[in-house]
């Protein structure tokens, strides 16, 4: 494959800012979970880009670490929407805003 | 070669901004798997086949199946299209499509220096992955480990339904919930 | 027996505490006991150390008593030690022996009040701070005892605390001298950073080889002392307090005026004697503060119609007397009127205080009168302290004291024929003043029925001080008449011998006569005005300048208008804290930002998701232009 590794860097740079926009954008928990997910992936895929420019295993060996990073944070962060639904009959992340200064 | 590349970017690009622009959770979280699975294919491209496995089994399989779960929990169906519009205003997008917009320009700026690499694709057998994995990163597999026993525990507690507990003497009163 | 040196001051001290802890539960008659018996042992040991003392070999050895260190801390090391040597001990004789005499005459005067145990508790501790004050070997245990007097003269002097007035004056005292004390504890700061020690007698010995005569810091530092020495023995200008002390019971008073308090300064003069003759300015000064409260004092004594405050001011222009003799530096003869001085101004304190008593606490002068066939005791040992008072010839001891210090100060090489014919003239007034009171309080018609008559417990203490204050004198005459110097042979041990410019028994001669006429036409002078003469009882409508010296010549006005109002004013436009506006303002800078900051913890998680992009935003962007 003869394409230069900045393209597969301007992948995850384009895929990590629409994830952040989706974080900053949504208020819905479930979706800004799943931008969250997004942003995860494109930092994944940044360091396999990394990894196959280099030809080395690091950058899988880091995004194993990134996935299973991700997994425990879903796993949570479900668990909290849960919580939050049950607590406000909502998912609207502003209307929880009781921690407020 | 190249062209599988290409389309499988434009796919993740296009699946991830109906992704986030949707208004339907369902319809978006087909998007997501949509995007990731593109993602899996750049990787397969990029010589990463056990990494491309593990993206579709572990990231589009089970992560998506526990987002579909809460979303079935949480049904809230057509009323919750509903609500999401209300939410999602046009002006809701300025603020953060900015910072993005900045943030992503200077990543390109970062990333338009000269000398490039290609990408050449040597394929990385999982062996070598896992023999990296087991010896270099020990350290941090045992973190990882940590940390998704420190998930499980942690979703297994604030997925429980609460049990409102009340002193013996004011077991009378109802919870005013 | 010296070892047992430490009793004198532990037994006071001891007798306060148990006193204090113990006062409220033990009967009236076991408070007088051990309030009594702490200050009569004292005495009695003094006693037999004075006789060790005197019989040393070779006479006048010093003795040191070391108890325990008190503080080691990088070489400055002061102990809980004692150094008796002739000084001391003249101090240590008067305030056991005449505290011991005071302390009798309270236990019937104080029966009936209410804080009997608190009475006897205050004036132990008062006569132990004194003795340490005296007995002690360094200058921090010195200044311990001295502000511990001074803590203990505020507890008396606002005995009767139910009357705000007393509340007052103890206050007043308590400040005024507090202003001594500052410049004396840093003239004890300059004393330890120059020789990295505060035992007196290694100072004393370092500092002639280590400061020239005359030398500014020697100057310095005796200025200081000199301050501390004012304040606490009421000297101009800080005499202040001491009419205001009145507001004590009479016991205290004449434990204050006479053995305790008032002559710490001359104490303390005494006892840095070497600093002050190498400064010869501030020696000077000495005599010039004495000679000027003397007649201040003498002057305000004259138009008092209260009978403790002519007899106060009479204290200070005494202790004025003894500050012309340390000026001089006829040490022996300071110390010896101090003596004296002790012995018959206590006796008219506690006489005063028994007159004061039986006529139901009436002070006023001129509503007494008559007194002296209803009391005779009383009035008899009174007028025995009057004499000695005024210093009458021959037959008082107060005649050989004073004659004495105004002898020397025309005779000494630092006397001067101004500071005789000041001392002359307070001699003249001193017995003007004096037989004033004696006549318009024992004499004329009576006007007011004493109440009852002190038993024997006041009265035999009245007899004894009178006895010392008509035999004490016969201790040291002048050289033409029996030349007996016991006492100044004793203090010679210590302190040097004064150095005398003019001699000659002649000069003597005529100085003596002219001394004695000046008392005895002071006496006349008085005689003529107030004997037998009718006054109304009622306050006379004053001239301003006989207002003045009522009022101890508007010291008070002046502190008023100098320093209290002022201070009064800028507190009045400093009301709303103008240099606290910037602290405040600090503050409320600080409150600003919190209020921000607070702004920001909306609790909105998109916000905070916000803030992390835009951090990102920034670091990215210094990291990309730097």
């Amino acid at each position: 494959m003869t394409i230069p590794m900045e393209y597969g860097l301007w992948l995850a740079a384009i895929l990590f800012c629409i994830g952040l926009t989706g974080v900053l954008a949504r208020r819905d928990v479930i979706f800004m979970l799943m931008s969250v997910e997004v942003m995860l992936n494109a930092a994944g895929l940044a360091f396999i880009v990394g990894g196959a420019a280099r030809g080395s295993a690091d950058g899988q060996v880091m995004f194993i670490f990134i996935l299973s990073m991700a997994a425990a944070e879903v796993s949570v962060g479900l668990a909290l929407i849960i919580q939050l639904y049950q607590k406000f009959k909502t998912v609207d992340a502003d209307s929880a805003s009781q921690l407020n200064g | 070669m190249n062209s599988l590349f290409y389309i499988a970017a434009i796919i993740a690009i296009i699946a991830t901004i109906r992704m986030v622009t949707g208004t339907n959770a369902v319809h978006s979280l087909l998007y997501l798997i949509v995007s990731l699975l593109a993602v899996s294919v750049i990787f397969f491209l990029l010589g990463a086949p056990f990494i491309a496995a593990l993206e579709v089994i572990i990231y589009a399989g089970a992560i998506m199946v526990l987002f579909v779960f809460v979303i079935m929990m949480l049904n809230t169906g057509s009323t919750g299209v509903k609500k999401e519009h209300e939410l999602l205003k046009p002006s809701t997008w300025i603020g953060p499509g900015i910072i993005s917009a900045i943030l992503f320009g200077e990543m390109l700026y970062i990333l338009m220096r000269p000398a490039s690499h290609p990408m050449t694709s040597p394929v990385i057998q999982p062996a070598a992955v896992g023999a990296l994995l087991f010896s270099k990163y020990i350290l941090i597999v045992e973190l990882a480990a940590f940390l998704l026993a420190a998930g499980v525990i942690g979703a297994y507690h604030l997925g429980r339904k609460e049990k409102l507990s009340y002193h013996r003497y004011l077991k009378k009163e109802e919870p005013t919930t | 027996m010296p070892e047992l040196l430490w009793l004198i001051v532990a037994l006071p001290f001891a007798g306060s505490l148990v006193l204090a802890l113990a006062g409220k539960h033990i009967p009236r008659l076991a408070t007088a006991m051990i309030g009594v018996g702490s200050v009569t042992i004292s005495a009695i040991i003094m006693l037999f150390i004075g006789v060790d003392f005197l019989h040393a070999n070779p006479a006048g050895t010093p003795v040191h008593q070391t108890l325990w260190q008190w503080i080691n801390v990088s070489g400055f090391s002061p102990g809980i030690a004692f150094h008796l040597d002739s000084v001391s001990l003249t101090f240590v004789f008067v305030i056991t022996f005449v505290g011991a005499l005071i302390h009798l005459y309270s236990a019937p005067f104080m029966w009936k009040e209410e804080g009997f145990a608190r009475f006897f508790s205050y004036m132990n501790l008062f006569i132990g701070f004194m003795l340490l004050l005296v007995l002690a070997d360094n200058f921090l245990l010195l200044y311990l005892g001295w502000e511990g007097v001074g803590l203990c003269s505020y507890l008396l002097i606002g005995f009767w605390y139910k009357d705000p007035a007393n509340g007052y004056a103890a206050r007043k005292a308590f400040t005024v001298t507090r202003v001594g004390d500052t410049a004396m504890v840093i003239g004890l700061f300059i004393l330890f950073t120059n020789y990295h020690t505060l035992n007196i007698q290694d100072i004393l010995q370092a500092a002639p080889h280590t400061w020239g005569p005359g030398s500014g810091i020697a100057i310095t530092t005796a200025f200081l002392l000199l301050g501390g020495a004012i304040g606490k023995s009421a000297q101009v200008p800080l005499q202040t307090w001491l009419p205001d002390a009145m507001a004590a019971p009479s016991p205290v008073s004449a434990l204050i005026h006479a053995a305790t308090m008032v002559t710490a300064g001359v104490y303390l003069i005494a006892r840095t004697h070497v600093l002050f003759e190498l400064a010869p300015i501030v020696q000077t000064t000495v005599a010039i503060i004495g000679a000027v409260t003397l007649i201040v004092a003498g002057m305000s004594a004259l138009y008092q119609h209260d009978i403790k405050k002519v007899l106060a001011y009479s204290t200070i222009s005494q202790i004025g007397y003894m500050f012309v003799a340390l000026g001089v530096g006829a040490w022996s003869a300071a110390l010896f009127h101090f003596m004296i001085h002790a012995f018959f101004k206590s006796l008219l304190f506690l006489g005063a205080g028994s007159v004061i008593a039986v006529l139901n606490n009436e002070h006023n002068m001129f509503k007494m009168g008559g007194l002296w066939k209803k009391m005779p005791a009383v009035f008899w040992t009174f007028l025995i302290g009057a004499c000695a008072l005024s210093a009458l010839p021959l037959i008082t001891a107060g005649f050989y004291s004073k004659d004495e210090i105004i002898w020397q100060a025309y005779a000494s090489d630092k006397g001067s024929i101004v500071l005789w014919i000041t001392g002359l003239a307070g001699a003249f007034i001193t017995a003007l003043y004096t037989f004033r009171m004696v006549f318009l309080t024992f004499f004329g018609n009576a006007k007011a029925e004493p109440a009852y008559r002190p038993g024997v417990a006041m009265t035999l203490p009245l007899v004894v001080l009178a006895f010392l204050s008509f035999a004490g004198g016969f201790i040291q005459l002048p050289d033409n008449m029996g030349h007996v110097t016991l006492f100044s042979q004793f203090i010679h041990h210590t302190l040097p011998v004064t150095v005398t410019a003019t001699s000659g028994h002649a000069a003597e001669w005529i100085a003596q006569v002219i001394a004695a006429v000046v008392s005895i036409a002071g006496l006349a002078l008085a005689y003529r005005i107030y004997y037998n003469k009718p006054f109304p009882a009622a306050e006379p409508v004053r001239s301003p300048i006989q207002r003045f010296f009522f009022q101890g010549w508007d010291f008070d006005q002046l502190y008023d208008k100098g320093i209290v109002q002022p201070i009064v004013f800028l507190s009045r436009i400093d009301k709303n804290d103008i240099i606290d506006r910037f602290y405040t303002g600090l503050a409320s800078i600080a409150g600003l930002f919190n209020r921000g900051l607070a702004a920001t913890q909306n609790g909105k998680l998109r916000w905070y998701a916000m803030a992390l992009g835009i951090g990102a935003v920034i670091t990215l962007t210094i990291l990309l232009y730097t």
